[in-house]
Order: C-alpha cells, then sequence, then structure tokens
C-alpha cells in the first residue's frame, strides 16, 4: 500500500561530519526544499524513525552510538549515508581516527554522495529510501516467522 | 440499645484485659483476632437491625454514670496537670485548670439537677459511623499486631510499652463509641475529652523529644478545643435548658447559636482544620497504626461528625457561611501544601485535612445534596487514608524511608504492596471511585449555594491531581533487570488487614448507590424532608467504568506481561549513549546514572508561607464566626 | 441544520456514542491534516497532503512493535478506550461533568505509561504533562458551573438545546477556555509536554518511549479529543449551530495561528498564566452571575 513511502519519518545523527552536510539536511526542511510535503518529519528519536540519516565518517566513539541508536529503531527501517564521508571516508579514509564510512557500522541502503550533499540529491536518496523501505516491509510480511526470535 | 452499650463497654474491658500480662504473644493474637472480628460483626448487625426503623432513642439511668463520669474528667485533669508540669509546660495546666473551672461552676450551678431525657441513640449516621470505627478501627488494630514488634526492632531505642499501646487503642475505640452514639451532650464531652488524652499519650508513644513535641502540641489545641467546648456546654444549658442533641436540633434557632458555634470550633479544632492544622502534621511522628486510625480515619472524624450534627442550627446564618469558608481554604491551602512535600507521611497528613476541610464546608452549606455527599467522603475517605497509612507503614521499614523520592521502582521491590496503594490512591482522587462522585454532587451543590466554593473545589481538585498522580507515577516506575522483592517479611496480619481494607475501598465505590438508598437517603430524609435528586444515567455511568475497569485492567495487564509475546525489547532512550538502560556514558568517557526526581514547585507551595496565608485567613473567619453568633 | 438537529434528537444515546466513535476519528484526522497544512502555508511552504495524517496512522500500525518493558502500552490503551468514552458521554448528551473528569482519567493514564518507563525524557515529559493538566483543570471545572449557573444543568444535551446564547453570558468563561485550549491541542506556546512538529525540547517528551502502534494510538486518542474539544467550544454558541459550527472552526485555526506566532513558554508561565487568566477572567464571569442571580 505503500504507506511507508507516504510517510518516512527520519532521525539525522552526526557522527564526525564537519556538519556540512548536516545542515544541508536541515535546510531540506526549510521552505525552500520543503521535505514535508511528501510527509516527512525530522524526529529525535529512533523510536519514532524509519529513516536514519548519518553524516559523516564514524569514529570509535559514536560507533557505540550509531549502533545503539539503530538498535533502538523498530524494523522496517532504512539507513541513508548523507555525504561522501559518510559513503567512503572521501578524503578521511586512511585517516587512523574514523572508521571510514557508516557501512563499516551499520547496513548501509542508500549513498547519498557529494561535499556538501545537495538537497535535491537527499531528497532524492529519501524517497529511494522509501522505496526500500516499503519492499522491506512488504518482505517482512510474507516471511514473518512463526515465532519472533 | 444492648448493641450500643456492648460496644461502648467492651472495648474498655477489652483495654483493661490488655493491660495484664501473660505476655505470650501467640495468646495475645488470638485474642486480639477475636476482639477484633467481634468489633466489626456488631455494628454490621446494628445496620441489618436498624435498616427498617428511624432513629432510636433510649434513656439511661444516668445518675451514677455522671458521677463516675465527673471522677474520670477530674482525674483525667489531675493527670494531664501532672503530665504537663513534669515536662514543664504550663499551657496545659492553664486550659485544664480553665475547662476545669469552667465544668466544675456548670455542675454547682446550672447544671445541678440537670435531667436527660435520652442519653443513647442511635440513627443511620451513627452505623455509618460505627461501621467505620469498628471495621477500619479492628482492621488497624489486627494490623497494629503485626507491626509493633517490627516497630520496636527497628526502633530500639523506644521502650517496649505494648501492653500500654493495646490498651490506648481499645480505650480510644470505646470513646469513638461513645462519641456517636451519645445523644447526651455532656457524654459527648467527657468522650470527646478521652480522645484527647488517648491521642496525646499515642503521639508522644515514642517519648523522644520530636514526639514530646507534637504531643503536646496536639494537648494544647485540642483542649483549647476542649475549653470552647464546654463554654458552648454552659451557655447552652443556661440559655436554653437544653442538653441533648436531638433537642438542640428543634431549639429556636436565634438563641442557641453561640454554642453551635463553639461546638463547631471544638470540631474545627479536632479535624485539625486552619488555624489549627499543625497538630496533625507534627502527629505523624507516632506510629503508623496511630495515624491511620486516629488522625485520618476516626478521631478526626469524630470533629467533623460533630460539625455535621449541629450544622442545621446554623443553617442560613453568617456563621454557617464562615464556616463553609474556613473549610473551603483549609481544602484548598493544605492541598496546595501537599504538593510541595516529600515526606509521604505529611502528603496523607495534608491531604486528610484537606479532604476534611471539604466535609467541612459541606456541611456549612447544609443542603440535603451537600451532607449526602458529606458522608460519602467521610466514608470514602476514611478507607482509602487508612489503607495508604498502613501501606506507608510497612514501606517505611522496608525501605528505611518516608520520603517520596525513595520510592523509585517500588512496583519492583514489593509489587503487592504497590497494587493495594495504587488502589488507595485511586481511591482518593480518580474516577471511576468515591471521592468523584462525592466531588461531583459537592460541586452542584456548591454552585447551587455557594459559588465561591465552586471555584476552591475547582482549584483544589487540580491541586489534587498533580500530586497523586506524582506519587502514582513515582511507584510504578519500571527498570528491567533484577530488583530486589523484600516482601518476605510483611506478616499475615498485615496483609489481612491490607487486602481487606483495599477490597472494602473498591466495594464501597462499587456499591455507593445502595449506601445511598438504604441508609443515607434515610437520614436525610429525616433531616431534611427531601433527598438529593442523582442523576441516575450517571450512576450507570460511573458504574460501567469501575467494573469496566475491575475487568480490564487485572486482564490487560495479566495480557501484557505474559501472553503478549509480539515485541522486541530495545533500552530506554540515552541520546544514543546507553551502558544500560539506566547509566550511560558522559563526557570524559564517565559512566553516569539516571536521577528521576519528581517537581515539588516549593517556591510557590511552600509550607511556610502557606500555612501562614491559611491561618491568617481562617483566623479571621473564625473571629467573624463567633462575632455574629455573640452578638 | 435543522435537519440535523432533528436526525440527531432521533437517535438514541447508544446510536450517538456509535457515530461519535466511528466519525470523530476521521473529523480529527482530517483537522489534524488541515492543521498540518496550514501551519506550512503560514511558513511559506506547500506542506504534506491533507490526509498525512492518515498515512503517518497508518504507517505507524505496520511498524514493528518496540517495548522498553512490558505493560508500558497498556495504559495507552486505556487512554484512548477513556478518551472515546469521554467523547462519546459528550456527543450522546450525557453529563459534562463526567465528561471532565473522565478525560482527566484518560490523561492520568498517559501519564502513568509514560512514568512507567523511567527514561529521563519521558519522565520529564510526564512531569510537565501533569503540570499542563493541573494548569487547565481548574478552567474546565469552572466551565461546566458556567454552564450550570446560566442553564442550570449540567447535562450537554439541555445545554445545548438552550435557547439563549451562552456567550452571552460566559464571555469570560469562553476566554478562559480559549486560553486554556491551547494546552489542550498541545500548541506553543504550551506545548511543553510533547511537540508534534520540530519543536523539540525533551526530545519527544512524553512519548519518547513509545513507538509504532502505541504511538498511532495516541495520535488517534488526540484526534478523539480534538473533536471533544472543538464539541465543548461549540456548546457556548449552541443557539445557532451554524455560528456554533463557525465558532468551532475560526478556533481551530486560531489555535494554529497562535502556535506559529509563539515559541514555547517556559512551564512555570504556563502554569501560573493559565491559573491567572482562569481566576481573572473565569472566576469573575461566575461571581458575576452569581450576584445577578
Amino acid at each position: 500500500m505503500g504507506w511507508f513511502k507516504r510517510s518516512p519519518w527520519l532521525l539525522h545523527y552526526n557522527a564526525t561530519s564537519c556538519n556540512g552536510c548536516d545542515i544541508e539536511v536541515i535546510v531540506s526542511l526549510t521552505p525552500l526544499y520543503d521535505l514535508e510535503r511528501f510527509g516527512v518529519i525530522n524526529t529525535g528519536n529512533p523510536k519514532h524513525a524509519d529513516i536514519l540519516m548519518v553524516t559523516g565518517s564514524v569514529n570509535e566513539k559514536s560507533r557505540q552510538v550509531v549502533q545503539n541508536l539503530y538498535d533502538q529503531m523498530p524494523n522496517p527501517k532504512v539507513v541513508v549515508a548523507v555525504g561522501i564521508c559518510a559513503t567512503s571516508g572521501c578524503v578521511f579514509q586512511d585517516c587512523y581516527n574514523v572508521l571510514g564510512g557508516v557501512d563499516k557500522v551499520l547496513p548501509v541502503d542508500v549513498y547519498v554522495p557529494g561535499c556538501a550533499a545537495r538537497p535535491e540529491a537527499i531528497i532524492d536518496g529519501v524517497l529511494k529510501a522509501c522505496d526500500i523501505l516499503d519492499g522491506r516491509y512488504r518482505q517482512s510480511k510474507n516471511t514473518r516467522p512463526a515465532v519472533p526470535p | 440499645m444492648t448493641a450500643l452499650l456492648f460496644l461502648i463497654l467492651f472495648p474498655l474491658a477489652v483495654s483493661f484485659l490488655a493491660l495484664v500480662p501473660p505476655h505470650s504473644l501467640a495468646f495475645r493474637k488470638a485474642v486480639g483476632a477475636c476482639v477484633n472480628v467481634t468489633l466489626c460483626a456488631v455494628p454490621i448487625y446494628l445496620l441489618i437491625t436498624n435498616l427498617e426503623r428511624g432513629a432510636a432513642y433510649f434513656h439511661v439511668e444516668s445518675k451514677l454514670i455522671d458521677v463516675g463520669m465527673l471522677f474520670a474528667e477530674l482525674f483525667i485533669a489531675v493527670f494531664i496537670v501532672y503530665v504537663s508540669v513534669r515536662a514543664k509546660r504550663y499551657i496545659p495546666v492553664l486550659l485544664v485548670v480553665v475547662q476545669t473551672a469552667i465544668m466544675v461552676t456548670f455542675e454547682f450551678t446550672s447544671g445541678h439537677g440537670m435531667q436527660v431525657e435520652h442519653s443513647l441513640f442511635v440513627d443511620k449516621f451513627s452505623i455509618i459511623m460505627a461501621l467505620i470505627i469498628g471495621i477500619i478501627g479492628s482492621a488497624i488494630c489486627l494490623y497494629a499486631i503485626g507491626y509493633m514488634p517490627e516497630y520496636h526492632e527497628h526502633y530500639e531505642e523506644v521502650k517496649d510499652r505494648r501492653r500500654y499501646f493495646a490498651f490506648l487503642l481499645y480505650l480510644f475505640l470505646s470513646a469513638m463509641f461513645g462519641i456517636v452514639f451519645s445523644n447526651n451532650l455532656m457524654w459527648i464531652y467527657f468522650f470527646w475529652e478521652v480522645t484527647t488524652v488517648c491521642s496525646f499519650l499515642l503521639i508522644g508513644y515514642r517519648d523522644d523529644k520530636a514526639s514530646r513535641e507534637s504531643a503536646f502540641r496536639a494537648l494544647n489545641m485540642n483542649l483549647l478545643g476542649g475549653v470552647v467546648f464546654s463554654v458552648g456546654l454552659f451557655t447552652l444549658y443556661s440559655t436554653s435548658g437544653i442538653m441533648e442533641l436531638d433537642k438542640l436540633l428543634l431549639a429556636d434557632k436565634g438563641s442557641i447559636l453561640l454554642p453551635a458555634v463553639c461546638f463547631a470550633f471544638a470540631g474545627l479544632v479536632k479535624s485539625a482544620q486552619f488555624p489549627f492544622c499543625s497538630w496533625l502534621t507534627g502527629a505523624m511522628v507516632a506510629p503508623t497504626p496511630v495515624s491511620a486510625l486516629l488522625h485520618s480515619s476516626t478521631m478526626v472524624k469524630a470533629g467533623v461528625y460533630l460539625i455535621l450534627r449541629v450544622a442545621p442550627v446554623m443553617e442560613n446564618t453568617v456563621a454557617a457561611q464562615m464556616l463553609t469558608l474556613v473549610g473551603g481554604v483549609s481544602f484548598l491551602v493544605t492541598a496546595l501544601i501537599a504538593i510541595s512535600q516529600s515526606n509521604a507521611k505529611k502528603v496523607l497528613a495534608y491531604s486528610t485535612i484537606s479532604n476534611l476541610g471539604l466535609i467541612v464546608a459541606c456541611a456549612g452549606v447544609n443542603t440535603d445534596a451537600a451532607v449526602w455527599s458529606a458522608i460519602l467522603l467521610i466514608i470514602f475517605h476514611a478507607v482509602a487514608k487508612s489503607l495508604l497509612f498502613l501501606c506507608v507503614g510497612i514501606i517505611e521499614y522496608k525501605l528505611g524511608s518516608r520520603d517520596i523520592e525513595d520510592m523509585d521502582y517500588l512496583i519492583l521491590r514489593l509489587p503487592k504492596l504497590t497494587a493495594i496503594m495504587m488502589v488507595g490512591m485511586a481511591g482518593m482522587f480518580l474516577a471511576p471511585f468515591g471521592m468523584i462522585i462525592s466531588k461531583f454532587v459537592t460541586l452542584k451543590a456548591f454552585v447551587e449555594s455557594t459559588p465561591v466554593m465552586a471555584i476552591i473545589l475547582a482549584y483544589g481538585s487540580a491541586a489534587t491531581i498533580f500530586f497523586w498522580t506524582k506519587w502514582m507515577g513515582k511507584i510504578i516506575s519500571i527498570k528491567h533487570g533484577v530488583a530486589e522483592v523484600m516482601e518476605h517479611r510483611v506478616s499475615n496480619w498485615e496483609w489481612i488487614t491490607l487486602g481487606m481494607l483495599a477490597v472494602v475501598t473498591v466495594a464501597v465505590s462499587l456499591g455507593f448507590p445502595f449506601i445511598s438508598f438504604h441508609v443515607i437517603n434515610p437520614y436525610l430524609t429525616e433531616l431534611f424532608g427531601t433527598i438529593p435528586v442523582v442523576d441516575s444515567f450517571n450512576v450507570l455511568m460511573v458504574s460501567v467504568i469501575m467494573l469496566g475497569l475491575l475487568i480490564i485492567l487485572p486482564l490487560g495487564l495479566l495480557y501484557y506481561a505474559f501472553i503478549d509475546k509480539n515485541y522486541k525489547r530495545v533500552g530506554t532512550y540515552l541520546g544514543g549513549g546507553n551502558i544500560d538502560n539506566t547509566t550511560f556514558e558522559g563526557a570524559m568517557a564517565s559512566v553516569r546514572t539516571i536521577e528521576l526526581k519528581n517537581y515539588y514547585l516549593e517556591n510557590y507551595f511552600g509550607e511556610e508561607r502557606l500555612i501562614n496565608v491559611g491561618v491568617f485567613v481562617s483566623l479571621t473567619l473564625t473571629f467573624i464566626m463567633f462575632g455574629v453568633a455573640v452578638i | 441544520m435543522n435537519v440535523i438537529s432533528e436526525a440527531y434528537q432521533s437517535w438514541s444515546i447508544a446510536e450517538r456514542m456509535l457515530l461519535f466513535m466511528l466519525i470523530a476519528p476521521l473529523l480529527g484526522g482530517a483537522l489534524a491534516g488541515i492543521d498540518r497544512v496550514a501551519s506550512a502555508r503560514l511558513q511559506g511552504r506547500c506542506g504534506p497532503p491533507v490526509l498525512q495524517p492518515f498515512f503517518d496512522v497508518f504507517k505507524l500500525l505496520r511498524k514493528e512493535r518496540i517495548i522498553v518493558n512490558k505493560v508500558q502500552d497498556f495504559p495507552i490503551v486505556l487512554f484512548l478506550l477513556f478518551t472515546i468514552f469521554s467523547g462519546a458521554l459528550f456527543f450522546a448528551g450525557a453529563d459534562l461533568l463526567l465528561t471532565i473528569f473522565s478525560l482527566a482519567l484518560a490523561g492520568t493514564f498517559l501519564i502513568l505509561g509514560a512514568f512507567s518507563v523511567s527514561s529521563p525524557f519521558s519522565h520529564l515529559g510526564a512531569e510537565r504533562e501533569i503540570i499542563q493538566m493541573v494548569a487547565y483543570e481548574p478552567m474546565v471545572i469552572l466551565v461546566a458551573v458556567g454552564m450550570y449557573q446560566v442553564t442550570g444543568s449540567f447535562n450537554v444535551g439541555a445545554i445545548a438545546s438552550y435557547q439563549a446564547p451562552l456567550i452571552l453570558y460566559l464571555p469570560g468563561v469562553f476566554a478562559g477556555f480559549v486560553y486554556i485550549l491551547t494546552i489542550k491541542f498541545r500548541k506553543s506556546p504550551f506545548d511543553l509536554s510533547m511537540s508534534h512538529h520540530a519543536h523539540q525540547e525533551i526530545v519527544r517528551g512524553i512519548t519518547t518511549e513509545f513507538s509504532g502502534p502505541a504511538l498511532a494510538l495516541i495520535e488517534i486518542a488526540h484526534w478523539y479529543e480534538n473533536v471533544l474539544l472543538l464539541g465543548m467550544v461549540y456548546l457556548f454558541f449552541a443557539f445557532t449551530p451554524w455560528l456554533g459550527l463557525g465558532v468551532a472552526l475560526a478556533t481551530f485555526f486560531l489555535e494554529i495561528f497562535i502556535d506559529m506566532n509563539y515559541a514555547r513558554f517556559k512551564w512555570q508561565l504556563t502554569f501560573l498564566s493559565s491559573w491567572l487568566f482562569t481566576a481573572v477572567a473565569g472566576v469573575s464571569n461566575i461571581i458575576v452571575l452569581s450576584l445577578m442571580k
């Protein structure tokens, strides 16, 4: 039925980002780009969120936090890596103090490259994530195990 | 009549029996249980035999009894003087001297050769009070059997005077029965003084500095009430030759306004209304059975009982309006103060004074609806409040603290107790329990006669929501993980009592239509000739909610706790820094534990400031009340 | 309009309750959607589709159920049940005071559910919710008192069919009621305990630890409650049904407007200003009425 596509709620977390991509995410919610017309709400609470948007390449401290936040999100959920630092670490890839991208910690579903990622690209990424959400939900319904793990 | 005499004399006999050894605990427990069962059964018997009858009056050959009472009063006076002088406090001495002087003068002047037609009586209201005293009183005595051993274990420095304690408790019960069954005002006065002394001695049981302070404060205030009571008796007999309650209500109102106001004043002191509320909050140092019995369900109810009895005399006077306002001020101010208190017993004490204030206000209004809800309030409050005091008593031992802030996760540590406490607390302020019905009808009664009281009720009930919900939330907080269950050492006596009172709370809330129809309405018909019209649809809806909750709550809890397996458990949200549900990683890699505390709003509802406001306002109102009566 | 009044009179109490239970969520959800669109337009944005709240609820119902403790969702169910019950009582024409007390009971269940979780944000949200409740409760009771003074009855049916304009007798009470309505609708400046938009302060406040199905139930309960509150606004103008409906809708838009213009007050200011406003507007009205009679 596509309800996840019509009402995706975000959780935005900054893992060692320079704040450039964070600003672009916030900007997407402002009148010029207006993510809310797609029903997107930026909740600050993992328990309410469907989409986890991570900026910045993760380091040891934020690895635990990102993991914790991801665990507290109810299924179905997707992870969107915003910005090239979250995708692969960009120029900081080989640095000793970062892990080099969110996919070293979490299973990422959508990569939105850019430095900083443009709001249009972010919106595109969110909408792709919604499609994945929908597919994931349908999958879980079909293959629901008899007894939950 | 034998039932009445039995109820007055039997506890008296038991109290003297309690002083006598043998000390064997099992024997005392067995005797105690039998006594308490009897004390429950006889009022019920009284209720059943009197259901169809109206009020009944009895003549008692009273010359000997009167002399005996006089001697007993003198003995009490001497005793108080002795104890006060030994403690170097002279106000009680002064008050007792004044009181004795008044009574002696009375005996030898106008009171000489006084003939009393009916000394004892029983009507529906007395039966309700007798049921409360009998059932709740004996439940608490039963509880005390299990409680006092642990009390003395905990407080080794307190001298073990358990037999003396039991003596006082049963003596008190006897005096309470005396108050509610006496038609003779001199007798009421005598029993009144006995309760004052019992209260004084019981508060001071612990015999340390704080207890002695509180005991003497209670003594001073209650003796002041006694002095005014005796003044009232004196003026009553001198002006109109009446010494009986039923004749009081039939007499010409103008001439007996001053005595009625005196009696109402004595009632106000006994019920710890402003400006006399500090004795009750101080009395919380006493052991829990004392707080539960005297200071929430029975002795303070004696005060409002008297006010309700004499209120028809004051009807439609400025004095009655002042009485209503004193009740209203007490209700509102103490409800606000209770928000800022974190000592559990103090919260309960202030809540008690608050409810009594509401009852006093209803008495002042004195329409059929107001008295209806006043009696219902008496019943519901007595049951729920005594239950809460008993629970807090147990919690105090298990946790080692009376502070609400220490009651985190109580539902994990003391599950059954928490459940019972929730019943008690819900009984105090939530629909569909009894208090709500009473508040409902009270509001309607007030709107018709004194809109100011409706406003006070609106603010006051908001305040009560605040402190009860806060407390409820505190005790049901749950954390996942092992918590030590501490319930193993709660004695069976205590469980039986708590269970019984919880059942009674629910039963009384469910059954209030029956109580109203069979017991309260006949009384109101005698008094007013009319009964309040309670919308049957509302009653139906309230019963539906009540029954619905009774069914849904246990079923739902069972379902969610045991049957429903479709969930995934995650941690609480602590910003992603969870170590477990109550600790998180703070700055500089430190481990921090969460602390959850309630709001107390001391800046707005601080005890001192509000008490001063209340005392000032109520003193003014009391002076006006006396002023219009004297003129 | 008369057709609707006659139809209403002809239904039994049970039928009215059933109709309320079925129609109110649709109406409430639509109102919530209009709220979001209007707020967005006021901010110069497009805003979501009007049916967005329904999409949200359907999505939430499909999420996995995660919990912190096993019994936290039960009070939410009771919250919903009692909110529906209060609204049903009101629209069936039963007693206004009973509706108010039932609503207070419902609110208490929500607060207890949040307390049981014992997480800092949830706890803080619950404490603020208590403060909100204490802030508006006197005024709500005074509304009932005022209506009783004018019409002589607490019965909603009797009040609704009273032939004189209640608003003329109860202007102060109405003003006080609209003031605290902002608290009940959970709008800025009084949205202390939870926030619908991105005004966070204590994350999601009282609803922080509830997710998926429980959150959907809370949302639906709010829809029922909003319809009930607008119904109470209607009562003031019930002598002319068209006017009543119009004012109810106008009040709703006023709330949106206030929401968009103010930032959140501190709880102290909320609490004190509510009680003061109640005292000045509501109490004076009641006293004047009692002197008039």
